[in-house]
């Protein structure tokens, strides 16, 4: 079971990822330079987050010109599940896998802190082991954060249940609460906060079970454990 | 800026003809207080250097520490006062490139970055707010986007920083011992020098942090790149790791001219470089322009000529420049040329050994007065003042500082910042405990106890998580050495902190001296800045939530000690008094029994007792818990004080022990054993923070409403003023 970790330079949770898959979930894991082509075979493609290209411009837009997009396009076609988190979230909307688009957060600051989501769609890759509306104490860490949609695309994502996470409260401002979305068929995911940053207990002050779910549930779906 | 006359006839002398204008610039900024510590290195030499734990090796720019298991930890400290003081954002930003840089420079990657900001009066002062605001940006934005977590530091305000900022940054590294650089170079071997373009930023840096603040000259600032250095990080690992690095250096102050000199002195070979080689970002550079300035996110690479290839090819994948600049050579020389004219040719050994001073020193006479206390205003409510105490900026959380910081990249974050250490979970299943402390208004009353007392804090605070203090990193900032009173303060600090740390052996592994901070309205007060890392074996102790019935338990006496204190200085507008003073028995006694109730699993969580004292540690309790408790003061062992002193002396070597009822006959048996100074002093409950003494109600305050001022008053200030 592959699962494919994209690095854009400027990548910085790469590493973090990495080894939350390898270490804590025993995935296939493999690092994929951004210049670099995916294989055929692989079967997962995650995203991470950090600041490539030095989030130049506005964050995401310049990786999602990077070659290695064109594959990931032709994965996401082929409904293999891709995850974006935070920077990779960012670089999912600017490439136009995903709805939306990412703005600077309301307090016009960088935020790092713990947060809740609550999970609005059981159905995807990465969510498919949680209880509808279960509760995930999770942390963020982003400068432009705030998702946004206009009234339309809100309503067309409410009704093609493409709202994956929402948080319990008004963080960012973003739209609707929403803290992760998917494509329309559901294999495609991104997310601001950080799954990997919450899956061991050692370092969530919480309860590392909910977000562990999230990896969890894309070993359910690749048919490693039921 | 330019040599001194008697430092220009030395040089004359030393080479027997006059200096050419490209050598008097490369003498001038080696010889600047910032590259040479010219007044301090005669003195330094006092502090503690080695250890058990302690690894030393050539040309490292940051202390190595031996953590076990093949691992080691690098740290270092820096700062960066006269750009920040100019242009907070970019000042502050570079200074944090400057010590990653460092730790690169020993192979290790870096994993932690700490700051300590200190700035003049926020609330009345806008310059003062406008400083701190963007120098915390400039911060965040840079740490942030490399990937390396800030996890922990202080702020500070205090008007002797009026017009002018200390932005200091100490950075840590780890790796395997075995991927060190060992820093080496032989004849024929390449000089490449990697990274960001030599521009016209940052011109003579290092001279202009070695005067008094007079000019904004932004010209010396130097411009912020974060993505280049990402990228220079992941390139320099990536070459460390297929071995391509001979020996290695960060350009900071001085540029390529104290870089390059440096290097070969240390590794006692001569280098031959070629100015035309430098990849620049504007044209029509001077070479001397080129060999001063400070540009960021350069670093200095010398390696083999077969290894050149494989290197370039690294360069190639991120992007970044690399240019072959020069070679080694077997004279000792520095010889600067552009292409076939010689610009400068010295000997190394000359270049960065400046005439050390031996400046005087005479006790200032404003010492001789300022413990005598006057007749304070009496208070008849606690409960207002207290309020007014927590709003109080170097009282209030420094949330909207830290949150504005990635501090949990790289997942190693295991006690997060808003408590007293910050700890990081370590490859070898060991844990890396560190804070840095600083207290410049006991400093001023006392340099030497009040320096002692940030080295104790400092080690308190990492006692608190269970780690064992095994390394000190010491930024000496201070105003004019020239001045006789303002050198004497440096000599009793750096004596005091040499002292503590010959007692409790723990070895001083880097350092840093910052002179010549003064603005025209004078010299800042003494600021020494003291980091600790400490290890913890096993398992830290992380704060577990304090619930109802829990004991409250003080180790450690409360002494009348308020000179310098929060409470002296921001309620009643006095300095003076006499400062808090470390009694080393004491504290080495207390600080051994806590390590040992925390193996013992006796606690909750312990907390250092410091700034704003006993009543400002248990609120903080309170607050970060949301619980009340209620306080006897008459049960605070120490000599018999009037309440206030109680409440707000700051005392060294105490801790706030937390815990379940159920251990406390333990706990007490234990502390009587090792005869340490204790009590019970409190119990959780319900929903007020309660001192009483005997029937009297001195503080009753409701602990939401006390939690809400203290964790929006910092935010309110700064955005609404």
């Amino acid at each position: 079971m592959k699962v494919g970790v994209v690095v854009f330079p400027g990548s910085n949770c790469d590493r973090d990822m990495y080894h939350v898959l390898t270490d804590v979930f025993n995935f296939d894991a493999q690092y994929y330079w951004h210049e670099k082509s995916l294989p055929k075979n692989i079967d997962a493609v995650i995203l991470p987050g950090g600041f490539s290209y030095g989030d130049r411009l506005r964050a995401g837009v310049i990786a999602a010109h990077s070659p290695i997009i064109k594959d990931v396009q032709k994965m996401a076609e082929k409904g293999i599940p891709i995850l974006g988190v935070c920077n990779g979230f960012q670089i999912l909307v600017e490439s136009g896998l995903l709805p939306g688009v990412l703005l600077k957060n309301e307090s016009l600051n960088f935020m790092c802190k713990w947060t809740n989501l609550i999970v609005e769609n059981n159905k995807t890759p990465f969510t498919n082991q949680f209880k509808l509306h279960a509760k995930i104490p999770i942390p963020i860490a982003n400068g432009e954060g705030r998702y946004f949609v206009d009234d339309d695309t809100l309503k067309q994502l409410k009704k093609k249940n493409q709202i994956v996470f929402r948080y319990t409260q008004v963080v960012n401002g973003s739209s609707n609460r929403i803290a992760g979305v998917c494509n329309e068929e559901g294999n495609v995911v991104g997310m601001m906060p950080h799954p990997e940053r919450a899956v061991e207990s050692e370092i969530n002050p919480v309860d590392n079970k909910p977000s562990s779910l999230i990896f969890e549930s894309l070993l359910v779906k690749m048919g490693v454990t039921n | 800026m330019s040599l001194e006359p008697q430092e220009l006839a030395e040089l004359k002398l030393n080479i027997g003809r006059d200096p050419t204008s490209t050598e008097l610039q490369i003498v001038a900024a080696e010889w600047s207080e910032h590259c040479s510590y010219k007044s301090s290195k005669k003195h330094l030499k006092m502090l503690p250097m080695k250890g058990p734990l302690v690894i030393h090796e050539k040309g490292y720019d940051s202390g190595v520490l031996d953590v076990g298991n093949g691992y080691v930890v690098t740290a270092h400290i820096e700062s960066h006062n006269h750009p920040s003081a100019v242009e907070p954002y970019g000042g502050a930003a570079t200074g944090v490139g400057g010590v990653i840089r460092d730790i690169l420079s020993a192979g290790t990657r870096p994993i932690a970055i700490l700051n300590g900001l200190r700035f003049g009066n926020i609330e009345t002062d806008k310059h003062a707010r406008w400083l701190f605001k963007n120098a915390v940006t400039g911060i965040a934005d840079y740490g942030n986007c490399l990937g390396v977590p800030t996890i922990g530091g202080e702020v500070e305000f205090d008007d002797c920083y009026h017009n002018y900022a200390l932005v200091d940054v100490a950075a840590v590294g780890f790796g395997k011992k075995k991927n060190l650089i060992k820093n080496h170079a032989t004849n024929g071997d390449l000089v490449v020098l990697l990274g960001g373009s030599t521009g016209r930023d940052g011109m003579g840096g290092s001279q202009f942090a070695s005067d008094s603040l007079e000019s904004e000259d932004r010209s010396a600032v130097q411009i912020p790149d974060p993505f280049i250095e990402k990228l220079i990080i992941e390139a320099i690992l990536e070459a460390r790791k297929q071995k391509l690095i001979n020996a290695m250096k960060d350009l900071g102050g001085g540029g390529l001219s104290c870089a390059v000199s440096e290097i070969a002195n240390t590794l006692e070979v001569g280098i031959e470089m070629d100015v035309d080689m430098v990849h620049t970002r504007e044209s029509n550079m001077h070479p001397d322009e080129i060999m001063i300035s400070e540009s960021q996110e350069r670093m200095l690479i010398i390696t083999s000529k077969t290894k050149l290839k494989e290197l370039q090819k690294i360069c190639k994948k991120f992007r970044i420049s690399c240019s072959v600049i020069g070679h080694v050579k077997s004279d000792n020389q520095m010889h600067v040329k552009k292409g076939k004219k010689t610009f400068a040719n010295l000997p190394t050994d000359v270049i960065v050994n400046a005439t050390l001073l031996d400046l005087p020193s005479k006790k200032p006479v404003y010492l001789k007065t300022i413990e005598k206390e006057k007749k304070l205003r009496p208070i008849f409510d606690y409960s207002k003042i207290m309020m007014n105490f927590l709003a109080a900026p170097n009282i209030a959380s420094k949330i909207w500082v830290y949150g504005q910081y990635d501090h949990e990249v790289g997942i190693r974050t295991v006690i997060k910042p808003g408590h007293d250490a910050s700890v990081l979970r370590l490859d070898n299943g060991k844990f890396l405990s560190v804070k840095i402390d600083g207290n410049p208004k006991q400093c001023y009353i006392n340099p030497r106890e009040g320096a002692i007392g940030c080295f104790e804090e400092a080690c308190r605070n990492v006692v608190c998580t269970g780690a064992k203090p095994i390394g000190m990193l010491d930024h000496l900032q201070f105003g004019n050495p020239k001045d006789p009173e303002i050198f004497w303060t440096f000599l009793e600090s750096l004596k005091g902190l040499t002292d503590f740390a010959n007692h409790f052996k723990i070895p001083c592994i880097g350092g840093k001296v910052s002179l010549y901070n003064e603005t025209p309205a004078g010299p800042i007060k003494p600021t020494p800045l003291i980091g600790v890392l400490g290890l913890i074996d096993k398992k830290p102790l992380i704060p577990q939530r304090i619930s109802d019935g829990d004991c409250l338990v003080i180790v450690g006496d409360t002494k009348d000690e308020m000179g310098g204190s929060e409470y002296f200085e921001y309620i009643h507008k006095f300095i003076g008094g006499k400062c808090p003073s470390v009694n080393f028995v004491e504290s080495k006694k207390n600080m051994k029994v806590v390590l040992k109730v925390i193996q013992s699993q006796l606690l909750k969580s312990v907390h250092d007792c410091s700034k704003g004292g006993l009543a400002v540690a248990i609120s903080e309790l309170c607050m970060t818990n949301q619980i009340g408790c209620r306080i006897l003061l008459e049960n605070v062992p120490g000599e018999k004080l009037d309440v206030d002193r109680i409440l707000f002396s700051e005392s060294h070597s105490r801790y706030l022990l937390t815990l379940d009822k159920k251990n406390l006959k333990k706990l007490e048996t234990m502390l009587k054993k090792s005869k340490v100074s204790f009590k019970l002093i409190g119990k959780f409950r319900g929903k007020k923070i309660q001192f009483t003494k005997g029937t009297k109600s001195i503080i009753d305050l409701r602990v939401d409403i006390a939690q809400k001022t203290w964790l929006n008053s910092l935010k309110d200030l700064v955005l609404h003023g």
